[in-house]
Formats: structure tokens, C-alpha cells, sequence
């Protein structure tokens, strides 16, 4: 992406991709394809590709970060060097810090920290090709990982993006609109509970523009939640499956 | 007050299970009068009560379990036992000793030492503090022969079966003492290692089949045509 496209929107009021302003990137997702972890999933969220995977929870280590009444949940975040077009250094960098944090701080409020005090639960997630977008997918498979290591939870947490390119407001950017665009929207959302649990904008956007992007993501949520119940869901109807032609 | 699912439905969590007068069982949990599914697993519902069993789940001590263990290191005055929880039990010297321990005397790792098993049973534990083993009870302490198998301790109630139904026909059909670990551990001991391989086999078969129905007479059907096999063999 290193020339600046003219335009994002074209006449027909189709975007760079080809997608209507208000449509998701095709979405592949799957649950338990790691067998050293404890949970884990894969997702592709249109040219992302990201695999999160979850442990615990298990004794804390080192001991002192250890909570006496919760159990406490790290997340890392990191970029494979080979996961942008430029080689990017393996070292966590300040934005991979950040994110690790921000994704921590999404998932927590849907996981029943109280029921394991003194114990820990690591979340990895592991971005294997990055095209804008990279913290939402990552919140969606990270919840994902967790419940399939069998962790208590409120709900699933989902996660989507809206923002502003052209003048117009539109769900699910990919880099280069984040990038040329005017201003982004990235939502985590615990669909049943009807909670937001991680908000932030960077840009500018009027009130009823900023509006109109939360509306917009949460409706991407709500689709992304489908998807990500029908993958949690296939894995295990797999196994009930398989028992029952064996039955017959 | 409505539930929203039908009997063995595989839910997610954070699904809506049912609303109004009910009370949320395993695995489940209740806010605003309305039930939620909190793992992964199978929704039931038993006299207004939403239980959802779940496909996956870890051990977590509670107080009279049976469990059984590795030792993972030799302290000062007890070990360390792991038992597949995310906390490492305690097992006190005075207990194993039945007499007061003194450290000048005693030399702990004679007694039992890294890597040894243990069936115990949880003597105490809270939010708060580790749990705590106790062997100073007829059929506990130390493991001297016999097999182990591991299986997912939330399909422990499957092994045992209704009213005992399952174990007893596999200890019946294998002539093997069985003891089973509520962590998810289970100890078989048998006259003999075919005996021993039989009852694991059959115990491998529940885990792979336990949302099945009538997997008691398949298994009691297993065993049978497994034991014809080795005798054929040995003749």
C-alpha cells in the first residue's frame, strides 16, 4: 500500500474492496486448533489473520502478582515480524503494549474473575498478517480461546470497528481507509448483556457522526456474534457428532 | 417464564437460558431474573433448576473429595502435592507420620518422594488458603502398583454412573479395584496388566461416548467381547 488511492468510495458507493459501506470482510473462524493450549482460536477477518490462545487458570507466576480475591488475566499482544509488508522488529513495541492492555481490559468484565482467586489465566494472540482492524479481531478470537479453555464467562465478547472515510460513515475499515481515512471506531461489545466493554476513537467526528459509527459497530458485533457462537458451537457438535454414528 | 432451549442443547457462554422463576444451577448464573450460561456444555432443567454440564472444565477442591495426586517437591515439614487444580495441595508431615514429626529424625523424602502418587482426600480449603490433604484414613496414602488414566473431571460423574451402575460393572467384569480421583485421575489395580488394560480401555470408551444414552450396557457389552478375545488368545 504505498501509493495513495485517489479515492476510497467510487460512484456506485462502493469502497476500495469492492464492499458497500455498511458490509463486514468475509470472516473464517475456528476453535481449538491448538493442542498445547488450553483454548485457542484462529480467525481471518478478511487479510488478517490472527491465532489467540488461552491457559489457565493455573497458579500464578511469579507469586506476587498474584491476586487474594480475583484471579488476575494477563494478555499479550504481538505482531510476527513478518505480519506487515515492512519487517517489523519482534521486540513488543509501545502500540503492542498498549493494545495488550486495551484487549485485557475488554475481556475482563466477561470473565467471573472472583471464582479463582490467587490464579492466573494467559491470553497470547498472535498476528500473523495485520490489515486494520487487528485489536477487534483479536478481542473476538481471544474471548473465543477463553471460553474453549473452559473459563467461566458472562458472554462472549465481540468485537468491530466503524469510522469515517470520505465524509461517510463505514464499518469495518481495512488498513489503508484507517490509514487515508479521517477517523476510527473500534467497539467491543458483550451481545447478550448488551455492554460495551472497550471504546475508543482516534480522528474527528461530529456527535451525530460519532453516534452513527457506535450504531453502526454494534451492529457489526451482533453479526460477527453469530459467526463467532457457530464456531464455538461446531467444534463441540463435532465430537456429539461423531458419537452418534457411532451409536447407529 | 419461559426457558429458551431444549433438553441436552449445546449453549455458549453468555446464552439465554431461561427467564423469570428460576434459579441458576452449574454452570450458569442469573442477573435481572433472567439465566445465563456461563461455559460451554449441555442445558438441563430439574425442578425449575437451569444446570448446563460442561464439555470443558478444570477441578476446582472442595472439601471430602477424593483425589489423587504427584508429589512435586519434599518440604520441610510436608510436600507439595499436585492434583490437577489450579492450586498445589499441602500434604502435612504429623499426618502421614501419625506421630509428631520431628526434623531431626525424620527424613521426609523416605516417606514419600518426588514423582510418588497419592490418593488423599481434601481435609480443608477456602478462597483463601491452599487446600490441604489428609491420608490418616483407611484405603488413602500411598499408590504401590496398579495403572492410572487420565480423563476431563467433569465426565467423572459419567465413570461412575447412576447409583454406581457403571464402576460396578466394570470392576465386576474385570475383577480390578478402581479408585477414582473426583480431579479427573483414576487409579485401576488388577491381578493382572490385561485386567488392568481392559478396564482402561473401557474407561477411555466412556470419556470418548459420554453424551451417549445407554452406554452402561454397551460398556458391560465392550467388556464381554474384549474378554472373549484375550481368551481366545491365551488358548
Amino acid at each position: 500500500m504505498s501509493e495513495k488511492p485517489e479515492k476510497l468510495i467510487n460512484k456506485k458507493g462502493l469502497r476500495l474492496d469492492g464492499r458497500k459501506t455498511d458490509e463486514l470482510r468475509p470472516l473464517k473462524i475456528e476453535v481449538g486448533i491448538l493442542s498445547n493450549a488450553d483454548g485457542s482460536a484462529y480467525i481471518e477477518h478478511g487479510k488478517n489473520k490472527i491465532l489467540a490462545a488461552a491457559f489457565g487458570p493455573r497458579e500464578m507466576h511469579p507469586k506476587h502478582l498474584s491476586l487474594p480475591d480475583r484471579m488476575r488475566l494477563r494478555c499479550r499482544y504481538h505482531m510476527a515480524s513478518f505480519s506487515v509488508p515492512e519487517r517489523k522488529s519482534p521486540a513488543p513495541s509501545r502500540r503492542e503494549v498498549e493494545l495488550s492492555k486495551v484487549i485485557r481490559e475488554a475481556l475482563e468484565p466477561s470473565i467471573f474473575v472472583e471464582y479463582y482467586p490467587r490464579t492466573g489465566v494467559d491470553v497470547f494472540i498472535e498476528v500473523l498478517q495485520a490489515d486494520g482492524g487487528t485489536r477487534c479481531a483479536s478481542i473476538t478470537a481471544a474471548s473465543l480461546a477463553l471460553a474453549d479453555a473452559g473459563i467461566p464467562m458472562r458472554d462472549l465478547v465481540v468485537a468491530c470497528a466503524a469510522g469515517k472515510i470520505e465524509d461517510k460513515v463505514v464499518l469495518d475499515l481495512f488498513d489503508t481507509e484507517d490509514k487515508v481515512g479521517s477517523a476510527d471506531v473500534p467497539l467491543a461489545l458483550m451481545p447478550n448483556l448488551n455492554m460495551v466493554s472497550l471504546l475508543q476513537m482516534d480522528g474527528i467526528l461530529t456527535t451525530e457522526e460519532f453516534e452513527e459509527a457506535v450504531n453502526l459497530a454494534i451492529e457489526g458485533c451482533r453479526k460477527i456474534y453469530e459467526m463467532q457462537k457457530e464456531a464455538l458451537k461446531t467444534k463441540y457438535m463435532l465430537i456429539k457428532e461423531q458419537e452418534e454414528v457411532e451409536e447407529e | 417464564m419461559p426457558t429458551y432451549f431444549e433438553k441436552k442443547q449445546l449453549v455458549t457462554p453468555g446464552e439465554l437460558l431461561a427467564e423469570g422463576d428460576y434459579l441458576a444451577g452449574n454452570n450458569a448464573y442469573s442477573e435481572e431474573n433472567k439465566i445465563y450460561a456461563s461455559r460451554i456444555g449441555l442445558a438441563d432443567c430439574e425442578n425449575k433448576k437451569v444446570n448446563v454440564v460442561a464439555l470443558r472444565s478444570l477441578y476446582f477442591p472442595k472439601v471430602g473429595d477424593i483425589v489423587i495426586g504427584t508429589v512435586t517437591e519434599v518440604g520441610f515439614s510436608g510436600w507439595n502435592i499436585d492434583i490437577k487444580a489450579p492450586y498445589t495441595a499441602l500434604l502435612r508431615a504429623s499426618d502421614v507420620l501419625s506421630r509428631p514429626f520431628k526434623p531431626q529424625n525424620d527424613e521426609l523424602s523416605q516417606v514419600l518422594n518426588q514423582g510418588d502418587l497419592i490418593v488423599a482426600k481434601i481435609a480443608s480449603y477456602d478462597r483463601s488458603h491452599d487446600p490441604q490433604l489428609t491420608v490418616g484414613e483407611p484405603g488413602l496414602g500411598k499408590i504401590t502398583r496398579g495403572q492410572i488414566i487420565k480423563v476431563t473431571p467433569s465426565k467423572i460423574p459419567r465413570v461412575i454412573g447412576r447409583k454406581g451402575a457403571m464402576i460396578s460393572t466394570i470392576k465386576q467384569e474385570t475383577n480390578c479395584q478402581i479408585i477414582l480421583g473426583l480431579n479427573g485421575v483414576i487409579l485401576v489395580t488388577g491381578k493382572n496388566s490385561d485386567d488392568e488394560e481392559l478396564a482402561m480401555a473401557a474407561i477411555q470408551k466412556i470419556e470418548n461416548e459420554s453424551h451417549t444414552s445407554g452406554l452402561t450396557d454397551r460398556i458391560a457389552q465392550f467388556l464381554k467381547e474384549e474378554k472373549e478375545k484375550q481368551e481366545e488368545k491365551t488358548k
